[in-house]
């Protein structure tokens, strides 16, 4: 179809056209990549669909505002370099919110072709327009602004980190990443798995922040290695921004939680993905054997489905979802629980486990779980589960992985005390420059906001680099 | 990568290895430890600071060859580098003036105990020292013990040299002849902590260990390190590693401990196989 010649009502007549992925047994025992991405046809058929709104509704559903309906209009006419460059002005990481943003909470639920059919793919447009840039070769580097003689320091090198020193070295300030750990990229490293998010990608945006001359600095603990103080008394930085994340796992704190067998999703997940154990032994790293055996994880986010997939993929024979409410309340991105069903993946919901039980050597062997109904809404409007009476049971099972959430980790607050944080000890900023209660120094991402997303990680990100700049400037 | 300077046996199977580091040599305090990741696909493991030189920006680093990772880090000489080493992590030893301060070192756990030691020792303690071995040839850093030491007494399992039995018993003694001991410090193989706890215990004297539990990250971020304290549960690579002797639940460290034997086994084997084979490192 001709993207100038195509009515209203053929653009309606277009179905969605789906993510050809792979065959579901099969990759529920592999790690590649579930999604395939659009082919160029699919893309422009997808693409068509989009009614170009004169007042594009679903902008305002995207945090940092892309601009979407011309990116799509670009990806109908063929313009996919074109696309993926409309898409970078307002979007540092495309390759991987395309992939991993909420869009049916975002974008896509604004979308008015929503309204009566399913909505614009966007998020796969998006994917596709980053990836196709990338595959083609054609990346083109970002002009970078005369050097400004300013330094700053970003601690943390996940999407809010990354994306406020791209923005930095962009202007012309020499930036400085310091990351904990020994790889880069923060949960888009150690937890989002490959199989949803391929760290090839990943790497690519590395390499891109690298040729625009920002120094990385692995295996440096902010707090313990060198203090925020240090960095700006004694290494003479100018501004330091703080996007360290929510990294501090929460337990549940009921009995048998310290059995062999029960984890938390970031040590699951960590393992799996930064320390390679899905290869051992050629990898050093060992994880839980799951080989046949049965898995509960305790939580119904991102971080669970991730935790579960990853299970099923590493050999268990029954891997479960146990949530304290139902299916509806669940946060997970809904492409994750679909494509988590058709893995294989069982779901118990409206269940909440009361202590975990051992045999002599201290394994687990099961979890007791008491069923629960839904109740009336509480303050959050959802409706709060209630437990059934009498309604105990065992469910037999060989590991647990806990994901019921992170705090924020305590070594920043601890050597940096003029930094104000919130009573969840979160950093607290100004929104509008993401400023904390300390001169010169900004932060963003899931240490502001606790576990959020990528995306907005991202936004705080950028919006900090804004700041920081103006205030760099005027300095000078 | 970072460069090794210099590496030496001092026994057995337990190398001393100076590795180039300074921001961590300018930092690091008694009690505090580093992750060592020494190749890649290799495992990220704690090891304690046995010392350092601000100076020439290095760490003194002591390791027993247990497993795949800390055989292949004893096989490096000088000038070799490793990947990654990260640090100082832990909290700090909590270090004052007690007054008679005993430290007490198993095995390799004498190179944990000396940098505390010392320390100890600065504050102005009377600080008699007890190491133990399983025999003469394991026997490490006496002279340096020796050296910050107002009392130094060294054990052996097969009274092959010094106190014929265990560090318990020679603590024992050193309570028994009536000095008056205000804090001890116990680092070594679990049933070692365990029982010198069990020995101050009765007499209330403050008593702290260093746990050993298996760590991924170190900063917190997985809680796979995490370890009972009187019921409550704790992240060694934060709270600790050093905690109060008399609340630590050594049974459930023990255990814990033993999660993935089958798979250490499994890699030490293919590691010596390598070895053999003169293909490895
Ligand atoms: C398993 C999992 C799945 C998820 N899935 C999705 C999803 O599908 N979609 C979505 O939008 N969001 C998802 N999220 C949430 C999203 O990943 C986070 O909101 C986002 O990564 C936050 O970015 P950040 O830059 O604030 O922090 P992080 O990505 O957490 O990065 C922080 C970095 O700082 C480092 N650091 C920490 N402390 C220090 C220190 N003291 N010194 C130096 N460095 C330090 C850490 O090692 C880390 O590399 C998921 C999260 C998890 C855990
Ligand atoms: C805070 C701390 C300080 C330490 N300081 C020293 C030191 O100064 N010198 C020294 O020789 N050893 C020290 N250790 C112990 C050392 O970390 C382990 O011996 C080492 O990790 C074993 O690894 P491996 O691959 O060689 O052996 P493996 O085959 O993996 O294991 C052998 C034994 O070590 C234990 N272990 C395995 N992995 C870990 C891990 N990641 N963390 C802790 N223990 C583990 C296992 O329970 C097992 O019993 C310290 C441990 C901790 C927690
Ligand atoms: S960044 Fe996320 S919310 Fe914004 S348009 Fe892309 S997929 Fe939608
Ligand atoms: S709201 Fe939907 S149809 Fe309208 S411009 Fe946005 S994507 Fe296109
Ligand atoms: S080692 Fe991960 S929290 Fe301590």
């Amino acid at each position: 179809m001709d993207p100038k010649n195509i009515t209203t009502k053929e653009r309606f007549a277009i179905p969605r056209q789906a993510m050809p992925s792979q065959d579901p047994v099969i990759r529920s025992r592999n790690f590649k990549e579930v999604n395939l991405g659009y082919t160029p046809e699919l893309a422009q058929q997808e693409a068509l669909r989009c009614i170009q709104c004169k007042d594009p509704v679903c902008i305002k559903g995207c945090p940092v505002n892309i601009k979407i309906d011309q990116f799509i209009k670009l990806i109908s006419e063929g313009n996919f370099l074109g696309a993926a460059k409309k898409i970078k002005e307002d979007s540092v990481l495309p390759a991987i919110c395309g992939r991993v943003c909420p869009q049916e909470d975002q974008c896509e639920k604004m979308c008015v072709i929503g309204k009566k059919r399913e909505p614009v793919a966007i998020g796969n447009l998006e994917r596709f327009a980053a990836d196709y840039e990338r595959q083609s070769g054609n990346v083109e580097l970002p002009t970078v602004q005369p050097a400004t003689g300013k330094k700053v320091a970003v601690i943390g090198s996940g999407p809010a980190g990354l994306s406020c020193a791209n923005d930095l070295a962009q202007l012309g300030h020499s930036v400085t990443v310091f990351e904990a750990l020994h790889e880069l990229g923060g949960v888009l490293m150690y937890g989002i798995p490959e199989f949803r998010l391929p760290k090839v990608i990943v790497q690519s945006e590395l390499e891109g922040l690298k040729k625009l001359g920002v120094t990385f600095v692995t295996n440096t603990v902010a707090g313990r290695s060198v203090t925020v103080d240090e960095l700006l008394n004694e290494e003479h930085f100018d501004a330091i921004f703080i996007g360290v994340g929510a990294g501090l796992p929460w337990f549940m704190g009921i009995p048998g939680e310290n059995l062999l067998g029960v984890y938390s999703a970031n040590e699951f997940l960590t393992r799996v993905n930064l320390m390679k154990s899905y290869d051992f032994p050629q990898s050093d790293t060992p994880v839980f054997n799951c080989k046949a055996k049965s898995v509960a994880v305790f939580g119904g986010g991102n971080t669970a489905m991730d935790a579960v997939r990853t299970a099923r993929r590493l050999g268990a024979e029954h891997a479960y979802i146990v949530y304290r409410r139902s299916e509806a309340e669940m946060p997970a991105r809904l492409e994750e629980v679909h494509h988590a069903k058709e893995e294989g993946v069982e779901f118990l919901m409206l269940m909440n486990p009361l202590e975990f039980l051992g045999n002599e050597q201290q394994w687990l062997t099961g979890a007791k779980c008491l069923k629960m109904e839904l109740g009336e809404p509480d303050e959050s409007g959802r409706r709060k589960p209630v437990p059934i009476k009498d309604s105990e049971f065992v469910l037999p099972i060989d590991m647990a992985v806990i994901s019921i959430g992170n705090g924020s980790n305590p070594l920043i607050r601890q050597t940096t005390p003029d930094i104000e944080v919130s009573k969840r000890d979160t950093i607290v900023v100004d929104i509008n420059t993401m400023a904390t209660s300390k001169e010169s120094v900004y932060a963003g991402g899931d240490i502001v906001t606790g576990g959020a997303t990528v995306i907005l990680a991202m936004g705080a990100g950028r919006t900090a680099a804004k700041a920081i700049h103006e205030k760099l400037s005027s300095a000078s | 990568m970072y460069r090794i300077v210099s590496a030496n046996f001092l026994a057995e199977n337990i190398k001393k290895i100076e590795i180039e580091a300074p921001r961590i040599a300018k930092k690091r305090k008694a009690g505090q430890f580093v992750m060592v990741r020494v190749s890649e696909n290799g495992e990220r493991v704690p090891l304690t600071i046995a010392g350092s030189n601000p100076e020439t920006g290095t760490i003194t680093l002591i390791v027993q060859g247990m497993g795949k990772s800390t055989r292949e880090l004893n096989s490096k000489n000088p000038g070799d580098f490793i990947s990654d080493i990260v640090g100082p992590l832990g909290t700090p030893s909590h270090i004052e003036k007690f007054g008679t301060a005993v430290s007490i070192g198993g095995g390799v756990g004498t190179a944990i105990a000396y940098p505390t030691a010392v320390a100890l020792k600065e504050a102005g303690n009377y600080v008699i020292t007890i190491n133990g071995a399983r025999s003469k040839e394991l026997v490490i850093l006496e002279d340096e013990m020796k050296a910050v030491s107002d009392e130094a007494y060294i054990t052996t399992d097969d009274g092959s040299y010094g106190f014929h039995g265990f560090v318990t018993q020679m603590l024992q003694q050193i309570i028994d002849s009536g000095k008056t001991v205000d804090f001890v410090l116990a680092i070594g193989p679990i049933p070692m902590m365990r029982a010198v706890a069990e020995v101050t215990r009765p007499y209330g004297i403050k008593t702290m260990v260093s746990l050993n539990p298996i760590m991924v990250d170190g900063t917190g971020m997985c809680g796979g390190c995490r370890v009972t304290i009187g019921n409550e549960t704790k992240f060694a690579c934060v709270d600790g590693p050093e905690f109060d002797a008399h609340q630590v639940d050594f049974k459930n460290l023990t255990d814990r401990n033993k999660l993935y034997i089958p798979e250490e086994k499994q890699s030490a084997e293919a590691f010596s196989h390598k070895c053999r084979i003169g293909i490895g490192g």
